[in-house]
């Protein structure tokens, strides 16, 4: 629990209502940017933001900034679908993620704002022999983990979800699916509003509109950062900048292994409730959930070249919308009412990286790719305590960015279902 | 969505052709000699430009040729089309003011000052 004098409560609220809630303070502060800070953050984004939040509260680290060239939620966090689960079928993910699920669900209490995390379960959907085999060997994987996951047939899937259409004659019939049940959604906003509090009340300077363009390096050791609005030094940097990650790591002279894209994803009219799950399918590439706003959340896929325009093209959302619309026939007649694109930084093996580099004082945190939303506690968890140890967390060491030269690479392209 | 010039074909639509990546990255010509870091910068480590880029493309449900474009990243915008094997050429683009900005004709996520 952060001490802050100006803890949420009901008595917080009833006090506000007095005063026509005109007196509510800011819920972070607008600092003057200092000469020197111990620990940088690049990024004020979930991960970002609970990095810097971890940094102070679990490793002590007192002087901590946080440059956001943009404003805090303005990019992924705010343009992902919600989703959070740790269904992965390998060890390496599987623990990771779990680990993140797991904060997810006492995120809340820690943070004193209400993140409107609910489990509602997420479902991933077979259509084919192969996904049906695919899916029970990432059940069973799931269950060695100490994941939580089922099995459900059709029958099961169509009294857990209504309105999907399980009739045998469609083209992707519904062979079944696992659910998750600890999984579900949580509002991406207050997330990142609600560390950028946290971080705040224990003494973290967070600095918008605020773009880095350069990192100073000093015999191998990284001694500060360059910016819009002057240099900022610093022996420890954790670069946190999701789809400009190869951007900022090309002014240290890094090659990453990462392509960055445009992600899209779309949301409906709003209507009353009709969907209280999330449903993906890994095949025809759909997912969908209901937002407590009543808008029908949907997910599209990733265009296939780099680019870093935050615009993907319509034909990878009709893909999407004929997907959702053979599953939920019910849908075809709804209005879509906004539709947006992000860019995400996609890692050759889909997996994150989060790492040590050969410059001392420098880590990446980057390669989240479509997937890094339900990873955000964990993520700034492993990350803290890489930057404040100078090594890896138990967590984070198979995430090296040595990887890619030692080929011990964590593959979860088809694995971890492709919509994350 | 794209419109694509293909050197063989002509304009069409992007949903025709699949991107092959980053161009002009040369198949290590010793690969017994290369240490792992250096197999690991061929196979995996990618310059992913926020500018001018040139990447490779391949009609895919066209021709089935593959050529090279000039785009760039932060705008989408096609520069130039040329043949496998030939040179990249010299283009003006529309690069970001700073590293991380927005180009001038960008997404709309202005986070520094456009160009007059």
């Amino acid at each position: 629990m952060i001490k802050s004098p100006k803890k949420y409560s009901v008595f917080s609220l009833v006090k506000n209502a007095f005063s026509y809630h005109e007196n509510w303070q800011p819920a972070w502060k607008n600092p003057e940017i200092k000469k020197e800070y111990e620990a940088i953050i690049v990024g004020g984004g979930g991960h970002g933001l609970t990095t810097a939040f971890y940094l102070a509260k679990n490793h002590g680290v007192k002087n901590i900034a946080v440059v956001e060239k943009g404003w805090i939620g303005g990019g992924n966090t705010g343009r992902n679908t919600t989703i959070i689960r740790s269904n992965y079928l390998w060890d390496q993910s599987a623990a990771i993620y779990d680990h993140a699920l797991k904060l997810w669900e006492g995120m809340s209490q820690e943070l004193n704002y209400n993140v409107m995390f609910s489990q509602r379960g997420v479902m991933n959907v077979a259509h084919n022999l192969h996904d049906v085999r695919e899916l029970k060997r990432r059940w069973h994987a799931n269950r060695l983990n100490g994941v939580d996951c089922e099995w459900l047939d059709t029958k099961e899937v169509k009294k857990f979800c209504p309105v999907i259409n399980t009739s045998p004659n469609i083209r992707y019939p519904v062979m079944g699916a696992t659910l998750q049940r600890r999984a579900g959604t949580a509002r991406h906003d207050a997330v990142a509003w609600g560390y950028a509090r946290g971080a705040d009340s224990m003494g973290v300077d967070i600095i918008q509109n605020c773009e880095v363009t350069g990192i100073n390096i000093n015999n191998g050791n990284v001694t500060g950062i360059e910016t819009t609005r002057g240099t900022i030094n610093s022996k420890k940097i954790g670069v946190v900048s999701a789809g400009h990650s190869s951007v900022i790591a090309k002014m240290a002279g890094i090659k990453l292994p990462l392509e960055s894209r445009p992600l899209q994803a779309l949301v409906s009219e709003p209507v009353k409730p009709v969907i209280d799950t999330v449903v993906m399918s890994n095949t025809i590439h759909a997912y969908v959930s209901q937002s407590d706003k009543g808008e029908l959340v949907i997910g599209a896929g990733t265009d296939g070249y780099n680019s870093y325009s935050q615009r993907g093209g319509f034909n990878i959302v009709e893909d999407t919308i004929m997907a959702i619309v053979e599953l939920f026939p019910l849908f075809s007649r709804m209005k879509m009412l906004r539709h947006w694109g992000g860019i995400v930084d996609i890692c050759p093996d889909a997996s994150p990286i989060i790492s040590k580099t050969h410059i001392n004082g420098l880590y990446f945190n980057c390669g989240w790719g479509t997937g890094g939303f339900k990873a955000t506690p964990g993520s700034g968890w492993v990350f803290a305590h890489t930057i404040a140890n100078d090594q890896p967390h138990a967590l984070n060491a198979p995430f090296s960015i040595n990887r890619f030269s030692s080929g011990e690479l964590v593959d979860e392209h088809g694995a971890a279902a492709v919509a994350h | 969505m794209l419109l694509i010039n293909c050197p063989y074909c002509g304009e069409r639509e992007q949903e025709e052709f699949s991107c092959g990546g980053e161009a002009h990255i040369e198949r290590p010509k010793n690969p017994p000699d290369l240490n792992d870091d250096q197999w690991a910068d061929y196979l995996f480590l990618r310059q992913n430009i926020k500018g001018l880029q040139y990447e490779r493309w391949n009609h895919s449900f066209g021709c089935r040729q593959w050529f090279n474009v000039a785009r760039n990243t932060a705008t989408d915008e096609i520069l130039a089309v040329y043949k496998m094997g030939e040179k990249p050429p010299v283009v003006e683009s529309n690069d970001p003011i700073t590293p991380c900005g927005e180009p001038a004709i960008g997404s709309g996520n202005f986070s520094t000052s456009k160009k007059s």
